[in-house]
């Protein structure tokens, strides 16, 4: 079944928060609002972790295109099908191949978008990351399986390349899902989540990963994540069948199109209150700026996606881009923090991984 | 002194915490007891949420629907399982109504001829 999108991009709308400077003037109380809250940044300092400091990169992540099949209500890449200049090509995959090879502590290359399958290198990069023996994760909107007959046989080419898959399902409720990703979204994925499992993905044994990302579907903070897991396991068997590894309870960060969602429905401020009522400094340690580097499609780095998102590039202006990448200098940098960084220590924490403390 | 001119303001389940200002040593073990209550146990912090959900409807205290209608949604229960927590709490609320009938009816009989 074709997916109704729900919308469009902020950019192809020229909504004022396509503007990264205006989303940071929004979130400091500057724009928009004049809700201010404590700064993040005095937060770290208060803990004694300022400059917060890398731990060494682990995870080399690739955003490789801001195009997508959906045009997902909550998406902090403003991502959709209206996104079609913004993909990553040959000669920049190249190069992160060049460092993934290089630099022995990265040992995963996590593959994100948009819809990372469909940039025309995609195969091809996966392919050559497995060759160095690195683990390969596609963070994969399971729709895109079912979009196209060219996307069918996806489940077999991540199979037969040992490729983790990490996917979203919000929620096993089709009014919820339907309602924050596009009608029509659930069934897809349903059928996709059928198609994995068929070629022996979330199988015990099979030694194919298959994990599931949660996020909410509102301005309200995700549960614990192993009973989530409970849950979602026991309603995906019992009603359709279907099994995965883990459950990632990720949690919405005040940015982009979620950022518009708060700000539009009037839970801009409760929100930011409940992030900050839950601040946990013991996550703050665990972070995943502090192993991971996030490579934008025009091959700029970022302390993680997010700040991607926002234009934060890392602090190290003679190293910021894969044309100039330096691990010396880049595993000496400091993280730039910002107000939107309250989504990843709330609670038990927040990152690509899920819950971190 | 309150501006409100509700009795029930939406703003005011914020300040739920704020009930110890007048009597410190109660309020605490309250909280502390309610916190307790609601972790994970033999019954699932789920289950627990959805429980109170229903009871929520039956006390009809609009604060309580408020926060647990959230708290579901945050603990991964779905709508169906919430509105199905909602009809076994308007169905014992029918059932206890109802039950009474027998009284009435023994009244009827014992009043006939
Ligand atoms: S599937 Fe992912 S990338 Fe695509 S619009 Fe939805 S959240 Fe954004
Ligand atoms: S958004 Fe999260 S991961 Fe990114 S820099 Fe802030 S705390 Fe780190």
């Amino acid at each position: 079944m074709a997916i109704k999108q729900i919308g469009k991009s902020l950019k192809a709308r020229e909504n004022q928060l396509s503007n990264t400077f205006y989303q940071l003037q929004v979130l400091n109380g500057k724009e928009a609002t004049e809700s201010k809250f404590p700064s993040f940044t005095e937060k770290v300092k208060a803990i004694g972790l300022f400059p917060l400091k890398p731990s060494g990169i682990e995870i080399f992540q690739l955003n490789i295109g801001k195009l997508c099949n959906q045009t997902c209500a909550h998406c902090h890449v403003d991502a959709g099908p209206d996104r079609k200049e913004e993909n990553m090509g040959k000669k920049e995959l190249e190069q992160c191949l060049e460092i993934i090879a290089a630099v022995p502590s990265i040992h995963t290359v996590d593959i994100t978008g948009g819809a990372p399958e469909m940039n025309p290198h995609f195969r091809w990069f996966v392919q050559e990351c497995r060759k160095l023996n690195k683990k390969v994760i596609d963070r994969c909107n399971l729709t895109i399986i079912v979009a196209n007959p060219k996307f069918n046989d996806l489940p077999q080419f991540l199979a037969e390349h040992k490729v983790e898959v990490v996917s979203s399902l919000p929620a096993i409720s089709k009014l919820r899902t339907d309602s924050q990703r596009g009608d029509g979204v659930f069934e897809d994925s349903i059928k996709a989540l059928q198609m994995l499992n068929e070629v022996g993905y979330g199988k015990d044994d099979s030694g194919l990963i298959l994990n599931l990302v949660h996020n909410p579907q509102g301005a309200y903070l995700p549960g614990g994540q192993a009973e989530l897991e409970a849950e979602f396991k026991r309603q995906l068997k019992r009603k359709f069948n279907i099994v995965f590894n883990n459950l990632f309870a990720i949690t919405n960060l005040p940015i982009s199109r979620f950022l518009e969602y708060l700000l539009a429905s009037g839970n801009y401020e409760s929100y930011m209150e409940k992030l900050l009522e839950a601040y946990n400094p013991s996550t703050v340690k665990s972070l995943m700026c502090r192993n991971t580097i996030s490579v934008s499609w025009d091959g700029y780095l970022y302390d993680c996606d997010f700040n991607q998102m926002l234009d934060l590039k890392v602090a190290t202006k003679s190293s910021n881009h894969i044309s100039n990448f330096d691990i010396e200098q880049l595993n000496k940098r400091d993280i730039i923090l910002n107000q939107h960084c309250y989504g990843c220590t709330a609670g038990a924490g927040s990152s690509c991984g899920g819950e971190i403390s | 002194m309150s501006n409100s001119t509700n009795y029930f303001n939406p703003e005011d389940l914020k300040k739920f915490g704020n009930i110890t200002a007048f009597q410190e040593a109660m309020g605490k073990k309250f909280f502390d007891w309610y916190g307790e209550v609601f972790k994970e146990g033999a019954l699932t912090a789920r289950e627990k949420s959805l429980i109170a959900l229903a009871v929520a409807h039956t006390v009809q205290c609009p604060y309580c629907i408020d926060a647990y209608s959230t708290d579901c949604l945050a603990k991964g229960a779905d709508e169906e399982q919430m509105m199905e927590a909602v009809h076994v709490a308007a169905a014992i609320k029918g059932g206890a109504t109802l039950v009474y009938g027998v009284q009435m009816m023994n009244h009827v009989k014992d009043q006939s001829m």
